[in-house]
């Protein structure tokens, strides 16, 4: 056989120090190293639309048909099912009147800065509430049982309080997403493996920049998805509060909208009501959290392939 | 009993050790028993000089890792006393790599931490890597790494940290042979080039031998040092050499008569 590095020697002399080749060793260990190294090659785009994109996609376009069928059998007079021309009609009308883009923005842009919002006080809350054992006892029991309050329940107390206004909106979106936030963070925070504090303390990282260097980034994958849940609860109590609070100061968000073409009897209003609080929902999910949070998870190799 | 951590580097004075373990004693709180109080270490009293290599040998759950966390200053002694000249760095079983960061990015965290300034970073980072022949490896992920690869990085990382002193608990042991085998090397030969004091606890025989200038028993429940021997055999060592393979059998004997000790009740 060859002779190799790893191969047993007999040398019988105490002395046995003939340095091994230091070259020989490098081109072992190149060698191991290109053995056992994973590769995790990114999917192709053709693969992804086919595999991703397509489904739903398709899935959307069986909802329409049915639909239309359902129309054209009449199993409902027009008034309470409109057709999906109609619908379309509704959403052509907005938008040469330039209106479409105005209620979107209306509520988007109270959304997210509401969600900025809970986001600024949710995090350091986190942070409290999962280090200080006195703070987690006192408000991590009301923390969980806010997360399952409905944030509809906040609307009547906030505008009796604040008055029919954007405080009022903004005060519901924030007990709605504040929880949720806070309580990704904790979660993530609390499945941290205690290796990499312990790792991180030997490393000198303590106090703010133990959480700046290995809290906060080992917690991130349970932040995001807390995040996550709190952009969604933020536009359900926005919605919640839109449809119930509806004066015409606050202009016409898609809340509005929605309590507009009941009080207006148009039901390809509400309709179209319906479909943009649920297109904003979904795009802002698929545009922003879902690669977040994927590129986290590449990043860290917790993403796997199926 | 009356317990101090020093860490030497802090006071101007010359220091004679890398690490000075006194009349150490560790107890836990004993599972079951309310009050009662299980004693892990006793009476511990270790030197490790400047530029030494000792490896602390012991059956599994005699305390090895209590001690290392002590010296390491992760834990408190119950009783007795520890210095160390200066922080020491510490290796774990586990690489124990920040997974968000790459390869590069974790050596220079200990480099940061360590209060090295940003421009010199990268390049201190890349001559890291390199001396534990890992150069081009700057950019990968831990996950994309093997484990061997993982546990050059983590020794890089602790590398960073320039303490004199490195703590090592069993850092090899999750590594199929002849990547420990290789990894063996390499340690010898940076332990050679820097002149870094270590500590390095295992539970294998042959590698205690491989590895150190001076082998350090430790008996189970409690911990106690039951024996030492100095390997007077020169490095390089191969782990299949006849003079590591006759003092392995020595101390693999002694440490059965250890075990055997604890089957007698
Ligand atoms: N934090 C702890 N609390 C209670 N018991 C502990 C703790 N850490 C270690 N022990 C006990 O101390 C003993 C020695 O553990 P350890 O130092 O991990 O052993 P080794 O590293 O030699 O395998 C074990 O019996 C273990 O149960
Ligand atoms: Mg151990």
């Amino acid at each position: 056989m060859a002779d190799t590095d790893t191969g047993a020697r007999t040398d019988a002399s105490p002395a046995a120090g003939v340095p091994r080749d230091a070259h020989a060793l490098a081109g072992l260990e190149a060698g191991l190293d290109a053995l056992d190294t994973v590769r995790t090659p990114r999917t192709p785009l053709r693969e992804t639309l086919v595999r991703k994109v397509l489904p739903p996609v398709g899935a959307v376009a069986l909802v329409l048909v049915v639909w239309q069928l359902l129309v054209w059998a009449g199993v409902a007079p027009a008034y309470k099912l409109p057709a999906p021309s109609a619908v379309w009609g509704e959403v052509r009308v907005a938008w040469l009147e330039g209106t479409l883009l105005d209620y979107i923005w209306t509520s988007v842009s109270r959304g997210l800065l509401g969600f900025l919002m809970a986001l600024a006080l949710g995090t350091p809350l986190g942070l409290l509430v999962a280090r200080v054992r006195f703070v987690r006892a006192a408000l991590g029991p009301l923390l969980s049982g806010l997360q399952s309050l409905p944030s509809v329940a906040w609307v009547p107390p906030a505008v009796i309080w604040l008055g029919l206004n954007d405080s009022m909106m903004y005060a519901v979106i924030l007990l709605g997403a504040v929880p949720s936030i806070t309580n990704g963070l904790v979660a993530g925070i609390d499945q941290i493996p205690p290796l990499f504090l312990r790792a991180g303390r030997t490393l000198g990282a303590t106090g703010a920049r133990g959480a700046w260097h290995i809290v906060m980034p080992a917690a991130l994958p349970g932040y995001l998805a807390g995040l996550k849940q709190g952009w969604a609860f933020s536009w359900r109590s926005l919605m919640a509060a839109e449809i119930i609070a509806s004066s015409p100061d606050l202009g016409i968000g898609l809340g509005q909208l929605l309590e507009n073409g009941r009080n207006n009897s148009s039901m390809s209003q509400v309709f179209l009501a319906i479909f943009l609080i649920l297109i904003v929902g979904i795009a802002i999910d698929l545009l922003a959290f879902s690669p977040l949070e994927r590129w986290v998870l590449r990043g860290r190799g917790l993403l796997v392939t199926r | 009993m009356a317990t101090t951590v020093t860490r030497a580097a802090e006071d101007a004075t010359a220091v004679t050790y890398a690490a000075r373990v006194e009349h150490v004693s560790k107890s836990f709180p004993a599972p079951g028993t309310p009050g009662g109080q299980q004693l892990v270490l006793d009476d511990i009293t270790l030197d490790v000089a400047p530029g030494e290599f000792v490896t602390l040998l012991g059956a599994s759950g005699c305390g090895k890792s209590t001690l290392l966390n002590l010296v390491a200053g992760l834990d408190l002694p119950s009783a007795g006393s520890i210095g160390t000249d200066g922080r020491p760095a510490l290796m774990f079983q586990e690489h124990a790599l920040f997974p968000w960061l790459t390869a590069g990015k974790n050596v220079e965290l200990a480099l940061r931490l360590r209060g090295v300034a940003k421009p010199e970073r990268r390049q201190e980072a890349e001559r890291l890597l390199e001396l534990v022949r890992l150069q081009g490896s700057y950019r990968k992920r831990v996950h994309e790494l093997s484990g061997g690869m993982r546990q050059r990085v983590a020794l890089a990382r602790a590398l960073a940290q320039d303490s004199r002193l490195l703590l090592m608990d069993e850092p090899f042991a999750a590594l199929d042979a002849i990547t420990r085998d290789v990894l063996h090397d390499e340690l010898t030969r940076i332990w050679q080039e820097t002149g870094v004091s270590v500590l390095f606890v295992t539970h294998n025989v042959r590698e205690a031998v491989r590895l150190a200038g001076r082998v350090v028993l430790l008996s189970s429940r409690p911990g106690r040092i039951a024996r030492e021997w100095t390997v007077g055999i020169p490095q390089p060592r191969r782990i299949e050499d006849s003079a590591v393979a006759e003092l392995s059998a020595e101390i693999t004997e002694e440490l059965r008569g250890e075990i055997r000790r604890h089957g007698r009740h």
